[in-house]
This record gives C-alpha cells, structure tokens and sequence, in this order.
C-alpha cells in the first residue's frame, strides 16, 4: 500500500484553522527560520480517513481475532472504560495546574482517580503503598531497581548485583543494568523453575535482591518461593515481584503477604488497558511498608478535610521518574475495569484464564511436547520439537496466520527450544479455543505430511514472510521522495 | 445474572472445561500452590455494572476544572486536535493490536510506525528516527546514555534552559550510574558559551541543550555544538514540535540527536500521559539508538513491507548489555500523531505554529505595557515568554484562578531567586479577547 506520503499533491489541504493575525509585528528574526517548510503530507481530510482506515484493515487485532500472545495477556478491552477515560474533564486537565498555588483544587477528579486506584492495587496485592507513575513495565521494574539502590545506600548496604532466573523477561536483566546493578543468571531446574540450589550459591551479601517472575514464565507457580525469599531476606536483600503474569492469580495471591518488597504491574495486560499496537503502557509499583520513603515524587495523599492533594516533600525519595502521575488516561481504564470487576469478578477472571489455558493444554499434549507434565496457571508452553523433519515452530506460527488466528509468542521463554507460548485469556469462548486447537494438530500433521506448505506460509495475509536480514542490511527506516 | 464480566465461557461450557482438565472446580486448578500461600482477605469492593461505572466516574471527573482559560504550558500545550485523530485511532483494529512481532499481520501498526518515523525526521531534519519513546524526557535521558554509549565517557553538561521537570528526572536517573552530572547556567536566557567552552574538556560525552528552551527563547546553536563537536562530544538538543514548523531545525544546526514531548502533535494533555517521546538522530549513529525501529524491505513476491529492525540492540536479544531497557514504543500515540500531521499537512502544520507564535507575540506587547511587568530575557521567543512581575507569581496565578484563568507557571516553582517571574504560553486555541482578558486581570491584581 502507498504511504501517507506518496498520496501528497501540492496544494491539497487537510484541516483549516484560523489565519487571522493580532500580532503588531513579527516576532522572530529570519535567520532563526526554518529554511524550507517540512515536507508533510498534502492530502484531503478525506483521503487521511480512507488511509489509516485502509491501513488498519492490514492488521491482526483482539477485536478480530483470536490473538494467544504468551505473557502479553491479549484480552478484550471493554468500550466502557474507553468511553470514561475519555471524558472532557479527564482530558482536558493540564498536568502542571497541581503545582500553582490552589491549583489543586482544579484536578480534584484526577487526583481522586489516582488516589482510589493506588488504594485498589495495594489491596490486590497485599503491598503498603502504589506509584502509578511508571510509563510502562520496564519503567516500573527500573523505578523499583532505583528503589532498592536508595533503600541500600539509605542502610549503609554494599550491594552490587541483583539475581534473576533466566527465564525472565530480558526488561528484568536491562532494567538491573540501567539501576546500577551487575546481573547474575541462574539457570532454570528441569521443571522450569530457578534452580534453587544455583540460587543459593549465588546468594551473597552483596545481593541487593532477586527478580523473580511468579507464576513463571512457563506458566507454573515455583512452590519454594518462601525458601527463596526468606533466603533473600536473610543477607538483607529485596524481593521483586514482576506482574507480568498477574492475570493467573487476581484475588488467591498477595504477592506482599507471600514476603515480596516489591512489585509491578502491567495495567495492559491484567487490567484491560489496550495494548495499543506496542504502547502506551503503564506499569504502577507498589512497595512494602519499609520501602515507603524511597516512592517517586509526588505522592497523591488525602487530607484531613477529604481533598486531595500531591505531596512533594520526600526527602529520601528517588525523585521525579516521569514528569508527571503516569499515563493517566490509561490508569483512568484500569480503574474503570477494576470497578465493574470487583472483587469476585477479578478472582473469576484469574480462575477463568486459569481454565482457558489448562484446556488448550490439555487438548494439545497428545500432539505437541508440553513443557510441564501438570497443570498450568495462565499459559501453556510447549515446545515445536515435536513438529515434522525441518519445520520449525515459526513455521507453525506463520501457518496459524492463514488460519485466523495471531500465531503464540515463540521462542519464548529462552529456556525452552522452539517455544510455543500459549495464552488465551478469560475472554475466549470454548468455541474459539475448540477451533483454535483443531488447527494446531492439523498442522502439527500437515508437518508430518506436507511441510513445505508450512515453509511457504503465510499466503493469505497483505505480505508473505518479509526478508528482516535485508531489512537490517539496508536501513530504509525513512521515506525518500 | 451475576456473572463474571467479559469472560466468554457458560456454566455449563465451565463444567466440561473442567471434566476435560479432570479438575472438579476452579479452586482444583490451582491445588500445585500451598494452600497457606493463598489469601483469605481479599477487601475489593463488589463490582459495578457498566452502567454504575459510568456514573461513579462522571461524578469525580466533575470535580475537576474544565472552564478555565488556559496560558500555562511549560513544556505541554493545549493545542487544537482534529476530530479524524480520535476517530482513526479509536479503531480497534489498531487499539487492540500488540507489538508487531508477527510483520505479516500487523503491517498497519508498522507501515504508520514508518510513515510516523518519517515525518520526525523531516521536522527535525535529520535522518533517521525511531518509533518513538516514553515521553520527552526519559527520551532526553535516553539520548544522553546512547551519546555516553557512542563517545564511551562518563560526564555531561546540561544547559538550565533544559526543562527543570526533565533535569529532575535525569539527577534521579543518573544517581545509580557512575556519571559526571554538570548544569551550566543560561547566561542573558540563553545558552552560555563562555561556560560552555571552559567546560567542554575531552571527557565530556553528552551535552544536553533544548531550543526554544525552558523560558520560552529560541537561539541558533550552531556555533555551541561546533564546539561540541571539537572535543568530539555529541550533541542532544530537546526541540518542541510545533516549534519546528517555523523555527531554525536541529538538524541545520548540526545537532547529533534529537529528542522532544510529542504531547503537541495530536495528543490531550490528559493530566499528564499518555505522552510521546520522540528521538530522531543521523543514520552512522542508528546502531546505538534505543527502543523500537521500524524498516522497509521486501517480501518473497517482492512485494514492500515493514518490520522491526536492528533488534540485535534490544533487551529481549541482548539483556542486560541492551541498548536500553525500553520493551516498547508508545505506538497508539505515534499513531496520534501521524494522524494528526497527516491532517495538518505541510502548510497547515506550519499556519499552527504562526498562529501560536501570533498569539504570543500579541501578549507580549499588551503584557509587558502593565506598569511594572518586565520581561525576564529580552530575546525572540515562540510560543512562551517569562515576565517579571511587581510580585509573587505564585500569590498572582492564584488570584487569577478565582477569575477562571491559569495565568502562566511560576518559574520560582524551580529557578532560586524568579519568585517573582511567570511564564506564560500561547497556543492556536487562545483568541485576542482571551489575551485582552488576562491582561486586565493581570493589571487588576499586580
């Protein structure tokens, strides 16, 4: 399809505004000028309508199909919560109007927004205190390594590396290293599990924590994490909660009752805030009692007199780590979500993804190569080792395309060879899973007998299987007229 | 019927998933986790119907302000967006998409993601640009990690007219790395060369400067990154969007990397996000440029089409010796805004930023007329400019809040000794009898 940019026509106008001039004079010199106008696009309204409409059509969505995304909990997102965050008052609101005196009470809705919100998460999982700051998943775990470099140097601590499973999401490692701290791996045991006897040696008193994803990323729930905190506890560390699977366990688990420091969580994934085609996300953190003083700045607290107000004296406070009180149309989403969920809706929804994943698990194990031998949480993992001579688990994925269905996450978890990481979240009926787990094992046979109409799919999508090396070699990341 | 909402399967679809699973209830499911691991206390109230939702959060959003005049802006601006923007965004099909990680099923998401690249290299005139960051300034903080990645030093010098909101930020996010942090203070509202020269030794890797900066001033910064460039520091300039649709580019100026807050092109202010941050930079030095980027190649038939590229600097390949620890791009707003400069076009685009630039230059002279109101800096600016008030500016933009104006922002709030000064911005939206207004408010409580 043509670009934006190759529908241009000189001349053609989109959108009007007012071209009346109250300046007395030309404010800015010449030579502080652009040269030449930037070459943007001159098209029509109308033809700016019909292209992103066009373009749109081009992609795979949850609004249209089955999307099984392992670890990006691909679920519905309710129009509702669409519709509240965008009312006028919400949007319209200027983020700095807090810090003008009395201007406080101008944000009075968004502040309570927030302040209910962080309220509801602290409650979800049993920690003192929430920032909703954080930009996105990778934003809260560094906020919450900064956190724990301030509780140490607050402690007099030397500390000088951070342990996580490798496993992990590869945020977990980036987000240590950008916090200051060395990374050290520990490989996974044989049920996909941190090893825990690596772990213990690798425990020392330079360990500023433990990164630890639960349940984890194969989908199952490491039954000695007590062993492994109270461990971490002991040489004075923190443990770290990453939310990414939270949507297992809503309402059973309180990551701050089990011995967690700390934790994030991933609005767009466990709470229905869309995923957007890659973003904006939002991944709040909440902290344990100990850990309060270190929360960015400000923090939105309730007065005597019932308003709300941003508090901005927190001496030992990591400081600003967004310019504001994070995505906060995205948080108004979550909080619409959480609203109409409830507390026997969040613990139906965990139990239900729970149930989803089982039975594509179990309807998928005569075929394909498990990775657990029982039950799993929120997501299934298999790996494509089990596919015919020569076909891989992309080749799978690409063949799931002309079938309808978004392919799984694959090669993911790194600990797994050829992963196939299956999620299909609570807002599935059994119809789709039903239909979804017939074309997988006709595929899995169809590799058996017919691989190369694997090799050669996708063949019904806007492009088949596009040359990433050449990509990469050629660097054409911008249009040349 | 109580049900749990949004969840797609029946009782009785339940009872046969769960005969299938040969589980005999939900709580089975997960009989591998201890049972003195699970909670008993759970206080989250009952939930509401969509119908309750709405009415709950109408009712708080009405407590806040929505009839204010609004010249308060620095660094995110109340600018006018087309109603196609929401309209084009709003479909599902993008909303409801993830990361592209499947190219031949998100060439929507990526061929917009390029179309989007594209127009931020043409507004900044550089060469290259990514698929966008969290906002303007984690993009700024990571333009200057890639700058220390690229020149392989440890020390920065950052000019006070970068926005103290970002400087904030970049002091929290560099105390854990071991990095030089210096502020060279603006010198007459601008950058100091002087200091600048007698700081710029060959251990300094970034130097952070922002244009128009902080008070609103704008300035042609060839000759400080000449300099820069001579003890081959890299230079990261911050830009304003909208401003780049008149004024003087980074890339004429012979910036190295740019970074900004893309909140103008399209986006509401929304209390504060979702925002944008945009970084573009020049092609040799794309290898060490963090977050998403999108390519142009070719499929089997030939055909073009779009993909991740250069992936090998990412977290999820390279874990902690990534680039950046930046998972995703803020795509839906990249969208926001290729939508909304699509709209615009190139001429319409730059009538916006005559129009703010109209508007504040208007304000100007009707301001600085007040007995008693000087300018801060005697220098051209854009869209915002700083006076000097007879009193507190604070005590000024409170009083003017009661007449429904927010006047400006205090600089005080974090310049030592600028109690007095307020910074007022202008965009399209604001008319001369709005302008007329505040400056009879602002006469009345001076």
């Amino acid at each position: 399809m043509k670009l934006i940019f190759e529908k241009s026509s000189p001349g053609r106008g989109g959108v009007r505004i007012p071209e009346d001039r109250i300046s007395p004079e030309e404010m800015v010199p010449s030579e502080l000028l652009r040269g030449e106008l930037a070459e943007l696009p001159e098209v029509s309204e109308s033809e700016v309508v019909r292209h992103y409409t066009k373009l749109s059509r081009l992609n795979f969505s949850v609004d249209t199909h089955f999307y099984p995304l392992g670890s990006c909990t691909m679920k519905h997102n309710p129009r509702a919560c669409e519709k509240a965050a965008a009312m006028p008052e919400l949007c319209e609101t200027h983020p700095l109007w807090p810090q003008l005196r009395h201007g406080g009470l101008l944000t009075q809705g968004s502040l309570q927004i927030l302040y209910n919100t962080e309220r509801l998460l602290s409650e979800i999982t049993g920690l003192a205190e929430f920032t909703l700051q954080p930009l996105a998943g990778s934003h809260g775990e560094l906020t919450a390594v900064m956190m724990m470099a301030a509780y140490h140097r607050d402690r007099g601590n030397h500390k000088t590396h951070i342990i996580i499973p490798d496993s992990a999401h590869g945020t977990n490692p980036a987000s240590a290293a950008l916090g200051g701290y060395d990374v050290v791996t520990v490989p996974s045991d044989a049920s996909g599990d941190m090893d825990i006897d690596l772990f213990k040696a690798a425990l020392n008193d330079e360990t500023a924590g433990v990164m630890l994803t639960l349940p984890s990323t194969l989908g199952v729930f490491n039954p000695r994490v007590k062993e492994i905190i109270d461990a971490v506890h002991a040489v004075d560390g923190l443990m770290y909660y990453d939310g990414a699977n939270f949507n297992a366990i809503m309402g059973r688990i309180k990551p701050g009752e089990l011995g967690f420091d700390l934790c994030h969580l991933n609005l767009h994934k466990s709470f229905s805030t869309p995923h957007g085609g890659g973003g904006p996300g939002t991944g709040p953190v909440g902290v344990c009692e100990k850990l309060r003083p270190y929360l960015p700045i400000s923090r939105v607290a309730k007065t005597k007199d019932g308003t709300y107000t941003l508090d901005y004296d927190q001496p030992k406070s990591i400081g600003y780590i967004a310019p504001f009180y994070g995505n906060f149309s995205i948080l108004v989403r979550a909080y619409a979500y959480l609203l109409m969920l409830g507390r026997e809706g969040l613990r139906g929804t965990s139990d239900r993804a729970v149930l989803n994943a089982n039975y594509v698990q179990e309807k998928l194990r005569p075929h394909f190569a498990a990775v657990t031998p029982g039950r799993c949480l929120h997501e299934c993992v298999f790996s494509g080792k089990s596919l015919g001579e020569g076909v891989h688990t992309l080749d799978l994925a690409k063949a799931l395309l002309d079938r309808g269905y978004h392919a799984p996450t694959i090669y993911f978890p790194l600990n797994v060879p050829e992963a196939i990481m299956i999620e299909p979240t609570e807002t599935e009926t059994k119809e789709t899973l039903d239909a979804f787990c017939a074309d997988m094992i006709e595929i899995a046979e169809l590799s058996k007998t017919d691989p190369d109409a694997l090799h050669n799919a996708p063949v019904t999508t806007p492009v088949g299987r596009l040359d990433e090396v050449a990509a990469a070699k050629n660097m054409d990341l911008v249009y040349m007229d | 019927m109580s049900h749990t909402p949004f969840a797609c399967t029946s009782p009785s679809d339940e009872k046969a998933m769960l005969d299938a699973v040969n589980a005999k209830s939900f709580d089975d499911l997960f009989d591998l986790i201890p049972a003195d691991f699970q909670t008993d206390s759970f206080n989250v109230p009952d939930g509401l119907s969509e119908m309750e939702m709405m009415q709950h959060i109408r009712k708080i959003a009405r407590k806040n302000s929505s009839d204010l005049t609004n010249f308060c802006g620095a660094g995110f601006y109340d600018h006018f967006i087309p109603a196609a923007v929401d309209s084009l965004t709003s479909r599902g099909e993008f909303f409801t998409a993830y990361t592209p990680y499947q190219p031949e099923a998100a060439q929507g998401t990526l061929q917009a993601a390029y179309e989007y690249q594209t127009a931020i290299a043409r507004l900044t005139d550089m060469e290259v640009s990514n698929a966008s960051l969290y906002d303007g300034g984690t993009a700024l903080f990571e333009g200057m990690m890639m700058a220390l990645r690229i020149t392989k030093r440890n020390r920065v010098l950052v000019d006070t007219g970068v926005s103290p909101i970002y400087r904030t930020m970049l002091r929290s996010y560099t105390r854990n790395l071991k990095i030089e942090y210096q502020e060279i203070p603006l010198s007459g509202g601008v950058a100091d060369r002087a200091a600048f020269k007698a700081a710029l030794t060959t251990d300094v890797g970034a130097v952070l400067i922002q244009n128009p900066n902080f008070f609103g001033c704008i300035d042609d910064l060839t000759d400080l990154i000449e300099d820069i460039h001579a003890v081959k520091a890299i230079s990261v300039l911050s830009a304003y969007p909208v401003s780049l649709g008149l004024i003087k580019t980074p890339g004429a100026m012979g910036a190295d990397i740019v970074t900004g807050e893309g909140q103008s092109l399209g986006l509401p202010l929304s209390f504060g996000g979702p925002y944008l941050g945009f970084m573009a930079t020049r092609k040799k030095l794309v290898r060490n440029m963090p977050g998403r980027i999108v390519g142009a190649t070719t499929d089997d038939q030939g055909r073009r089409g779009y993909v991740l590229t250069l992936q090998a600097r990412e977290q999820h390949i390279r874990r902690e010796k990534a680039a950046s620890n930046i998972c995703t791009n803020m795509q839906l707003c990249a969208l926001r805004s290729i939508v909304y400069l699509s709209l615009m076009g190139k001429h319409g685009f730059a009538d916006v930023a005559r129009q703010c630039m109209d508007r504040a230059g208007y304000a100007w002279t009707r301001l600085k007329a007040i007995p008693g109101v000087e300018p801060l800096f005697d220098r051209p600016f854009f869209n915002e400019f700083a006076l000097k008030l007879p009193k507190d500016a604070s005590e000024v933009v409170s009083d003017l809040i009661e007449e429904g104006i927010a006047a400006g922002f205090p600089a005080g709030r974090y310049y030592e000794g600028m109690e007095n000064v307020l910074l007022f911005a202008f965009t399209e939206k604001r008319t001369k009898k709005e302008i007329d207004i505040l400056a009879a408010k602002l006469e009345a409580v001076l």
